[in-house]
């Protein structure tokens, strides 16, 4: 097994540490840690964010990737004598999922289904062709009926990961116990954590015998492309404000901070970035970067790295968009802090100004960056779902959101229709973004001194 | 008033020459005109020679941005970018690169992305500002709580499940509209009513939350709890005191997008087969056209910076303290 | 969220206009109109460039050229339009000493077609030109000398220029003129050798050698005529600027004339007043009488009044819009195929009883098309004519499952192709005789894929035991290159690289966009890649010149995208180009065909289908994949229309009003809520006070 380090993976293990940097800051300086307090014992924003910790978790595990090892050839030994890897990359997630892979069957299933969705001849035993529903290959194989015993192996399945998933769950109630005694949302972090704990129980007693979204039209599991999906869509929404925040930071602190000739260029760039239509922009900007990949195949090696590379760029991209959102509030914040007595104080005592600007203004405007960062995740993935629609999303061989409700456009208009792509999709997007959205306002009441006292 | 409004409008230039000089880059760096010529003359047997001519013929033949060749205001002058892009300030976007009048298509189209953004916008200003007070009215209540976690979950579903799922119900299984197309005069209103429909709807979530919020910031005010104070009905301090003064920043940032509508909705016109400037840019965008490219992305930069004069403009009506100078 | 203000508003319109979702104008109602769409706002209308087929739909109607194709018969017939007679070519040698028709082509230095043309034809009504301004030999010779036009980039001039005695000097001088002189060229002041008007209904092409290939270009829109007045109309300076060009107008003799042009929303054709009428042709296929095709035998064509195509970019509301009854015929896509068509027990195709009980029809033709999968023959690792590459090739053409994409992707409409050329053309071999026996094995009366040890086995030989170098141990890994991205590529480019996994192949998707793809195949930097190929016309030689030699794509900017050499074809290919149908062609083609299979530069993949549905009261329906003017044959019930229209279309108001029921419903305990804070405040305002 050779490790493989994506563009991506590196910039997402970059936002776990620097995460788990903040904690331990946050922890020890109580000023920093108070607003955080609020956060913990708002029970709606704990339960988004044991969702949004569940999502982030397979967008990890699917972030440590690695080419297995070969097999020695058919010569044996003779074969060049070092060991090759396979050109695929995996990562852990796809290990995991192996069954869901391999149980790929020729084209459209229903949701636990033991039969494919469309007709195909088939040939009896007695030479005859009949154009029936033929058998799945591997959902429900293990029925010897596939249509009489199936109700009842599905209930028996899944009581039994319901049951697997409610003593997990009393594991990690008694495991977090400690942390959690002092908690408001206690109960509500509990009970998001067995609802996460059955489902995930389900899905993994019947996912490796049968199709729990179905399958799409070439005979893929959709419960896996969801799962892929969830990586996409959470990197794009987490990397994208992450890697523009330098940016955004550095021209927007400065710009209120030294006034003047930065303030006008600063204020003439976003004016401009924000003139041109969204879509365009990012339109012309992921069409310039196609070709750059397209004049550079030496960038990387496998299928997998350049699909990585396009959507780190869609990453930039979008973030070169949406960066001067969050530099005229952190300008208009700078404007205010500045004037603040210690300031003025400060730069009469003649202090430098990178000083003052890492002493006073960048704490003092830090509670708007993270804001920022939480409130434009959701806004992001829903952003992906529509660029893949108009044709300058992720990588059209990357498993997304978007390119998933895209290709279930065309399987609406079937009768009978294929809904559960689309269903799939829907629901499993619909969870991520409503998390975010529920963390991000809990974040924002913490947070804002404007919106305390409201109720 | 005059002087601040001529400085805005004089401010306005380098950004205009920013954002024409922005897409020109993007664009060629991904088209050399060479693309663009093969593009438009087709598939099958295209001799290079044919290419060359085409060129020629569009002024695509020059230098990009810098005429070492020429001499003096030459050297800048006679390029693409100098070509292509004085005209765009006398509004002439010239001929789309596979021979169409621009200014006639975006005259033709604008009236159907109006017909579909102009509704869609006040309907939809309507419907959400009644949402918002509607759960300001019922504060503390379970129409509250529930309203606003509707607000949220419908906030969290993607625009593209609007639209697939309206039109799916709407027009293939209730067959209440046509699926698609469009017509001229009143008759607009068959093909309008349900993209309208759904961008209302689709629009709820994220623009009533918005305007709870504004109203919400209003009634914690020290004049609000005075009225209340005073013995006025809840009724009244809501009409009369939180929603007058909350319109205030709603209809300045209403003034703001204003002017964009004419730039039409992008998926929504794609979707339903609407022939207006949202679906001209989509098709452009594919066909890569630059020339309509351009002119979008100059007519949306002049737009946006209309909009903004507008909300300074309407700062002042509305807010007597505010002047301009 | 309350949409209930709109409802009223539905309502008197449904009052007024029949069915709610009627997409046309009430007016149109019961009229000889047929409806159609179009995706694709065409790019050309001018009959010198356009080269697309959604652009001849349109051509087709109102341009006539001096040939066209026979409506009903097959194998496909050329039978005179505007033309007295098809022409038959006269020989010349160098000295322009007449030869007789059988001299073998090598003696042969030019050829001479004589067109004679039908009097008294008529253009239709046009503000350049006189009241019924009658056709002439002078308007056919005049669109010939456009092709040279140098503004006109017309896509068949440097083919022509090969061919047509001086039109490449013409070229050259107009080039030079159009320098000389801004706005329009009058082309009757420059002398074309190689087309010339004898008499008012004569005119005369002279070819280089022999090209017997020529004569069905006879019945393409190139080749129609151009009166010099249209052309001097539409030059007039200001008339481009408001897109008055022959490029967007095009004004004809056919029985239909463009009256609505907006790219953007629709297109319409009227009848054209002038229109001398043809009869209905009186024969056909055996089956065709049967069919109820010959009905109209002898009738004076065309039926319909107008035809209204509307744009309509996405095929799934096309074919709701088809299933409505508002259009009046329809491809059929492979997400809506089950819906419509299933297998009988025979394996014959059949309508599902929904599409029966609606009345409409099928008709089905293979189509002369052929889609492959190409390998760059210039690759280090999928070209290259050695034994070793060569087999790699044949090994990925064995596991490359055609069937199964078939059965896929086109839902059975198509066969799997065993060479270049489909069935229908002169050359294709039917049965075990035709089959390509790399890939497959006559078994029980049908060929039967080879199974993948075959594969693996060749691959092994390729020096690619398991998948991996021989030597070094190192996975083989190909690229194939796309320019595909719609909503359905995903699954067709998931489905591609399962084929290579078969053999441990893992093959790369290098998606791109379609300049990029374009460039790559330019450059001939692609490895593999699919492609296509729609016949021009009925012939072998446009098939195999896609394999030629000296065509080839890079370097020679050809149509030979596989940049495939091999000289012995390249000989045989020129042989066969001049042959006259006949068994001594036949043998050359089939030494050609089974060159190829050895070589495989393509992955031969498959001859479509062409499945077309129509609507019980469209007639007169059979496809016709040479033919590009059967809209004067088509006929329309508009009465029976209207009635199935309003049957299909009841709108459902159900659905609606039980949500703004349940809205209602929602509000109520709220409102009651709301009472009770109310009171409860008077209450205390009240003990306040």
């Amino acid at each position: 097994m050779m490790p493989v380090l994506l563009w991506t993976d590196g910039l997402i293990f970059l936002l776990v540490a620097g995460l788990a940097g903040f904690v331990f800051v946050v922890r020890r300086h109580e000023h920093l840690a108070a607003p955080w307090r609020r956060v913990a014992g708002d029970p709606v924003g704990m339960a988004a964010a044991v969702l949004l910790l569940c999502f982030t978790g397979i967008a990890v595990l699917d972030s440590l990737h690695f080419r297995p090892a070969l097999p020695a050839g058919p010569g044996g030994d003779k074969l060049g004598g070092e060991i090759q890897y396979a050109p695929e990359v995996k990562s852990l997630l796809d290990r995991a999922l192996a069954p869901l892979i391999e149980h790929q069957e020729k084209s459209y299933s229903a949701p636990f289904a033991s039969r494919l969705f469309i007709r195909e001849a088939i040939t009896l035993a007695d030479g005859r062709t009949v154009r029936d529903f033929p058998r799945l290959q591997y959902g429900g194989a293990a029925l010897a009926d596939p249509d009489a015993g199936r109700a009842g192996d599905i209930l028996v399945r899944a009581a039994a990961g319901l049951a697997g998933g409610l003593a997990v769950w009393l594991l990690l109630a008694w495991a977090l116990r400690r942390p959690l005694r002092r908690s408001a949302a206690r109960g509500t972090i509990l009970y998001t954590l067995l609802a996460v704990c059955l489902i995930v129980g389900a899905l993994a007693a019947l996912a490796p015998h049968y199709h729990v979204f179905g399958t799409d039209k070439v005979g893929q599991d959709v419960l896996y492309a969801t799962l892929k999906s969830i990586r996409t869509g959470v990197l794009i929404g987490a990397l994208t404000t992450l890697i523009t925040l330098p940016l955004a930071i550095g021209l927007g602190v400065s710009a209120g901070y030294f006034g003047g000739r930065v303030d006008d260029v600063v204020q003439y760039l976003y004016t401009t970035l924000n003139a041109i239509p969204g879509v365009l922009l990012i339109a012309a900007a992921v069409l310039m970067m196609q070709t750059q990949l397209e004049t550079h195949p030496d960038w990387f090696e496998t299928g997998a790295e350049r699909a990585d590379l396009r959507l780190l760029f869609l990453c930039m991209i979008l973030g070169m968009t949406n960066w001067t959102g969050l530099a005229r509030l952190l300008r208009g914040e700078t404007l205010k802090v500045r004037e603040l007595d210690y300031v003025v104080a400060a730069r009469a005592f003649g202090v430098s100004n990178t000083r003052i600007l890492l002493r006073h203004i960048l704490p003092n405007v830090q509670h708007i960056v993270l804001i920022s960062v939480v409130m434009d995740f959701s806004g992001l993935v829903l952003a992906e779902a529509v660029l893949s629609y108009v044709g300058v999303g992720v990588d059209p061989g990357m498993m997304s959101f978007g390119n998933m409700i895209n290709g279930a456009r065309l399987e609406l208009a079937r009768e009978p229709v294929v809904w559960w792509q689309l269903v799939a999709a829907f629901a499993f997007m619909f969870v991520l973004v409503l998390s975010a959205n529920l963390f991000a306002d809990s974040v924002r009441d913490a947070l804002d001194p404007r919106s305390r006292g409201r109720s | 008033m005059t002087a601040y409004l001529l400085r805005r409008l004089l401010y306005a230039v380098p950004i205009l020459i920013g954002v024409n000089l922005l897409t020109f880059a993007l664009f060629f760096l991904v088209n050399t005109p060479d693309d663009m010529a093969r593009l438009h003359l087709g598939v099958k047997r295209v001799t290079p020679e044919a290419v060359v001519k085409w060129k020629a013929e569009r002024g695509y033949d020059k230098p990009l941005l810098v005429n070492a060749g020429a001499a003096g205001l030459a050297k800048v002058s006679d390029t693409i970018f100098f070509e292509k892009s004085l005209a765009m300030f006398a509004f002439e976007f010239g001929a789309s690169d596979d021979g169409r009048d621009i200014a006639e298509a975006i005259r033709t189209r604008m009236w159907p992305s109006l017909a579909i953004a102009l509704p869609t916008f006040v309907i939809g200003l309507l419907v959400n500002i009644t949402v918002a007070l509607i759960l300001l009215f019922f504060r503390r209540t379970y129409v509250e709580w529930t309203g606003v976690v509707a607000l949220v979950a419908m906030m969290s579903v993607s625009g593209l499940f609007y639209i697939i799922g309206g039109q799916f119900l709407f027009a293939k299984v209730w067959q209440l509209a046509p699926i698609s197309g469009y017509q001229d005069g009143i008759n607009a209103a068959r093909f309008v009513w349900l993209p309208i429909l759904i961008g209302v709807v689709g629009g709820i979530g994220a623009g009533a939350r918005w305007y709870r919020t504004l109203f919400l910031e209003e009634a914690g005010k020290d004049y609000v709890r005075t009225a209340r104070a005073k013995g006025l009905t809840e009724t009244r301090v809501l009409f009369r005191h939180i929603l007058k003064n909350g319109m205030v920043p709603i209809l300045t940032g209403a003034v703001a997008v204003f002017p964009l509508l004419f730039m039409g909705s992008l998926i929504m016109e794609s979707f339903f087969g609407i022939p207006g400037l949202g679906s001209y840019t989509i098709d452009a965008i594919n066909a890569q056209d630059f020339a309509i490219v351009r002119a979008m992305v100059f007519l949306g930069a002049v737009l946006y910076i209309a909009g903004l004069i507008l909300t300074d403009v309407s700062y002042t009506l509305v807010d007597p303290r505010v002047r301009l100078q | 969220m309350r949409p209930v203000f709109l409802y009223p508003l539905l309502f008197l319109l449904s009052a007024c206009s029949g069915p709610v979702n009627n997409p046309y104008p009430a007016a149109e109602r019961g009229q000889q109109i047929l409806y159609s769409a179009f995706s694709e706002r065409p790019k050309h209308l001018d009959p010198a460039r356009s080269y697309a087929s959604n652009e001849t739909v349109f051509l087709g109607q109102v341009y006539e050229p001096p040939l066209q194709y026979h409506y009903l018969k097959r194998p496909y017939e050329l039978i005179p339009l505007t033309a007295l007679a098809v022409p038959k070519p006269l020989y010349f040698d160098a000295a322009g000493k007449a030869l007789a028709p059988d001299t073998p082509a090598a003696g042969i230095a030019e050829s001479v077609y004589e067109i004679h043309l039908r009097p008294g034809i008529r253009y239709q009504p046009h503000a350049a030109l006189a009241a019924s301004r009658e056709l002439t030999a002078d308007d056919y010779v005049y669109q010939i000398k456009r092709l040279a036009h140098p503004a006109l980039h017309s896509p068949i001039y440097g083919l022509m220029a090969d061919y047509i005695v001086g039109l490449r000097d013409l070229g050259s001088e107009l080039d030079m003129a159009a320098k000389r002189q801004k706005g329009w060229l009058d082309l009757r002041r420059f002398p074309l050798a190689g087309a010339v008007a004898v008499d008012r209904y004569t005119y005369r092409i002279r070819i280089k050698g022999k090209y017997p290939q020529f004569v069905y270009w006879l019945a393409m829109p190139f080749f129609a005529p151009v009166p010099w007045e249209i052309d001097a109309w539409y030059g007039r300076p200001g008339m481009a600027e408001n897109n008055q060009t022959l490029d967007v107008w095009p004004v004809g003799t056919g029985p239909y004339m463009m009256t609505v042009h907006q790219p953007n929303r629709q297109i319409r054709l009227v009848r054209n007043p002038n229109f001398r009428g043809e009869p209905y042709p009186a024969d056909g296929e055996p089956g065709d009488r049967a069919a109820g095709l010959l009905a109209d035998a002898g009738k004076t064509m065309p039926f319909i009044d107008q035809a209204v195509y509307s744009m309509e970019s996405e095929t799934i509301p096309y074919w709701n819009k088809f299933l409505q009854g508002w259009y009046d015929a329809s491809g059929i896509s492979s997400d809506s195929f089950d819906q419509a068509v299933r297998t009988g027990t025979g394996g014959e195709t059949e309508l599902t009883p929904e599409m029966l009980e609606k009345g409409i029809a099928l008709k089905t033709s293979v189509a002369a098309t052929s889609f492959y999968t190409g390998f760059n023959m210039l690759d280090p690792v999928v070209g290259g004519l050695d034994e070793k590459h060569r087999k790699l090739r044949q090994a990925l053409a064995i596991a490359l499952d055609v069937e199964e994409y078939i059965a896929i992707f086109a839902n059975g409409r198509g066969i799997p192709a065993q060479g270049p050329l489909p069935p229908g053309l002169f050359g294709y071999r039917d049965g075990k005789a035709g089959i390509n026996p790399v890939v497959y094995d006559w078994v029980d009366g049908k060929p039967k894929r080879k199974a993948v040890a075959e594969a693996k086995r060749l691959l092994a030989e390729a020096g690619w035991p398991g998948g991996r170098d021989a030597v070094t141990g190192k996975p083989l890994v190909l690229n194939f290159d796309t320019a595909a991205r719609g909503p359905d590529d995903k699954a067709r480019l998931d489905w591609l690289r399962k084929q290579f996994k078969k053999l441990d192949i893992e093959l790369v998707i290098r998606g791109t966009d379609y300049n990029r793809f374009q460039d790559k195949m330019r450059e001939g930097t692609e490895q593999i890649f699919e492609w296509g190929w729609n016949a021009d016309y009925p012939d072998p030689e446009n098939f195999l010149f896609l394999l030629y030699g000296p065509n080839r794509k890079v370097g020679s900017g050809g149509e030979n995208v596989a940049n495939y050499v091999n000289p012995e074809f390249d000989r045989l290919f020129v042989q066969m180009k001049d042959m006259a149908n006949g068994p001594g062609r036949q043998e050359v083609i089939d030494r050609m065909v089974t060159m190829l299979r050895a070589d495989s530069p393509w992955l031969f993949g498959f001859h479509p289908k062409d499945y077309v549905l129509h609507h019980a009261w469209l007639q007169n329906v059979k496809p016709n994949l040479m033919a590009n003017n059967g809209l004067k044959y088509r006929r329309i019930d508009p009465v029976a229309r209207e009635t199935a229209r309003a049957a299909w279309n009841r709108p459902h108001w159900a659905g609606p009003l039980l949500a703004v029921l349940v809205l209602i419903l929602v509000l109520v305990p709220a409102w009651r809520a709301y009472r009770r804070s109310q009171e409860a405040t008077v209450f205390n305002e009240g003990r306040a006070r």
